[in-house]
């Protein structure tokens, strides 16, 4: 890399040039990434900056203005305490980014250090790879929900309980993917040129694994912002008063026949969060995979 | 001139299993190389001939320690390879390399081809980037590349350019010995010949030695200066190249020239090769050749023949050859 910057003669700035070309011609390809990624972002703006620069307490309760519809005042109505919904929506858009975000990290790193050492070490990876069956025969949110019983609500433990759901699916493509790397010819050729077994694992197959990995974290970050919402649904996520998407639809399933947009609100705000996490997963999938070119696999 | 590998006696072996699977049938063996021996002197090429699935293929694997042998000795520089592991081999990794069959496929298709090459400098204990980046460049230029591959990626460059890039990172580190296993055969033939040119050339330069492993008898005889035929895991006959195709002795080594397709004797006998090479048993016994020969005896079903010398330099594994 360093060599790069020192060298940098007007024939390989060309070379650049052209493959940076060819990079951006494969991502305007892919309009699910764009989309995805657009989608994505603008939820995360909101979710950062709503918050920030309107005042407005999400907990404070106008019992005089309760099941508002939306208005110039109250942009997506309030709830039956009066509360105003887009003030919610947007903190609960932060709860669901942060538990979602957290989960997906925390997961594939974990997923990855499971994964590596399972490819690599034969009796760990029965040991590690049953313990993993056994998470994954469980369904992920009963799993979650008796967690949750036994640590208690709260974000943090959340977090925990759906990393721990999580985690077996991503050793899995970690394992899967290292394996498939194992076994390329230029692994082998590489133990033929001496690289050392730590080397190889670095410099070859971990980075071989970050693409299908990068993929599994968006639908991973995914389904926990649903799990999250289920959980809070079900009144073991994160406890009220604090707004979540999952506790906004539980509360509003005594009013939605008269306040429709009780209901509606949160609802489409998880279905766009997780529809351009879906899509944003797909683009990368057909832009890291180097054998789907302009869109279409050959 | 003094031998610089010599392997003994070399076996190796692969479990198969019946049609009841992995779990249920019994395990039984097929010897992939079986009682193999030959020298390969310090700036010569030895070609390895045969077809497909006679163990080419498995003998370079093993000479370069990628498969482990069950049986036998590879004598290099008086240390016998099959019984290093893995940290003991890596001295001698610089002196041994290997170009392969599919040469974009052994390459990283993640890294750029001057970090590639780089790299391989840099595990050799070259510490210092200008030095390598040097190194890299007039490695490039060797094989006939030029500066400007250097930050291309392995994908960028065609199929004669990618064999040529292999056959750099194979040289880079200054091998005594490199391992060709088959490595023009995915290539068309105005390539393959430039490339077997280029081979020969740097190895006269270099004084490197050969093992080139190949179906095609022609690109075979073109390079070799000894040539050994292999079939069903041993050697049937080993000669110099002139002696062998100026007195091919062994019925298979006959047929095999046979089969070469030649435009200009139209009406000559054709003995064309039958039937299947067999599986080979551990307990196999007899002349490998034995099913398809046409000249085959009751004899040659029960004794394995002695793989013996006929004339100077000159060997023979047939009980009708004496």
């Amino acid at each position: 890399m360093n060599l790069r910057k020192r060298k940098t003669s007007a024939l390989n700035q060309a070379i650049f040039r052209e493959q940076r070309e060819i990079r951006k011609e494969r991502l305007l390809a892919s309009p699910a990434l764009i989309i995805g990624a657009v989608g994505f972002l603008i939820i995360l703006l909101l979710a950062v900056f709503v918050p920030l620069l309107n005042p407005t307490d999400p907990n404070a309760m106008e019992v005089a203005n309760r099941l508002q519809p939306p208005s110039g005042k109250y942009l997506l109505g309030t709830d039956e305490f009066g509360r105003d919904l887009f003030v919610r929506v947007m903190y609960g858009a932060r709860v669901s980014l942060w538990v979602g975000g957290c989960v997906a990290v925390f997961s594939c790193i974990l997923g990855t250090i499971v994964g590596v050492y399972a490819s690599y070490f034969k009796v760990l990876d029965q040991i590690l790879m049953r313990i993993c069956d056994g998470l994954i025969a469980i369904p992920g949110i009963l799993l979650a929900i008796a967690l949750i019983a036994a640590l208690g609500t709260s974000s943090w433990n959340v977090i925990l309980a759906l990393t721990i759901v999580y985690t077996p699916s991503v050793a899995r493509t970690v394992r899967a993917s290292a394996m498939v790397i194992r076994e390329q010819a230029y692994v082998e050729a590489a133990k033929v040129q001496g690289f050392g077994n730590l080397r190889i694992l670095w410099r070859m197959i971990l980075p071989g694994v970050i693409s299908p990995l990068t993929v599994q974290a968006s639908f991973i970050f995914a389904q926990a912002i649903i799990s999250e919402a289920s959980l809070s649904f079900l009144g073991a996520g994160i406890p009220a008063p604090a707004a979540s998407w999952g506790n906004m639809l539980e509360a509003s399933k005594l009013v939605f026949s008269k306040a429709p947009w009780t209901m509606i609100c949160p609802g489409a705000a998880v279905i766009l969060c997780v529809m351009s996490l879906n899509l944003l997963g797909d683009g990368l999938r057909d832009f890291l995979d180097p054998r789907v070119k302009g869109g279409q696999k050959k | 001139m003094s031998h610089l590998i010599e392997i003994n006696g070399l076996k190796k072996t692969f479990p198969v299993y019946g049609k009841t699977g992995k779990i249920f049938s019994q395990k039984e063996y097929m010897c992939a190389v079986d009682n193999l021996s030959f020298y390969i002197e310090e700036g010569e090429t030895y070609g390895l001939v045969g077809e497909s699935g006679c163990g080419k293929s498995t003998t370079g694997r093993a000479i370069v320690g990628l498969t482990k042998a069950d049986g036998g000795s590879i004598l290099y520089k008086g240390k016998d390879l099959c019984k290093l592991n893995d940290k003991q081999f890596r001295p001698l990794r610089k002196e041994i390399q290997m170009v392969f069959q599919n040469a974009l496929s052994a390459l990283n298709p993640r890294r750029r081809i001057g970090d590639i090459l780089g790299e391989i400098l840099e595990i050799h204990g070259m510490k210092d980037a200008d030095e390598r980046r040097e190194q890299v460049i007039e490695t490039l230029k060797k094989v006939g590349l030029s500066e400007e591959h250097y930050f291309r990626f392995p994908h960028e460059l065609s199929g004669g350019q990618v064999q040529r890039l292999g056959i750099a990172s194979a040289l880079i580190i200054g091998p005594r010995l490199i391992v060709c296993d088959e490595p023009v055969s995915a290539l068309d033939v105005s390539i393959q010949a430039q490339i077997l040119n280029m081979l020969i050339e740097l190895q006269k330069e270099l004084r490197i030695s050969m093992l080139f492993i190949s179906h095609d008898i022609g690109v075979i005889r073109f390079i070799s200066d000894r040539i050994g035929v292999m079939y069903l895991g041993t050697l049937t006959e080993e000669a110099s190249t002139e002696t062998l195709f100026a007195n091919p002795l062994h019925p298979y080594t006959k047929m095999l020239f046979d089969a070469v397709p030649d435009p200009y004797i139209t009406n000559r006998e054709f003995h064309a090769l039958t039937g299947e090479q067999p599986v080979r048993t551990q307990a196999f016994q007899g002349c490998a050749f034995y099913n398809r020969c046409p000249y085959a005896s009751d004899r040659c079903k029960i004794e394995t023949p002695e793989f013996k010398e006929v004339e100077s330099g000159h060997k023979v594994a047939c009980h009708m050859v004496s």
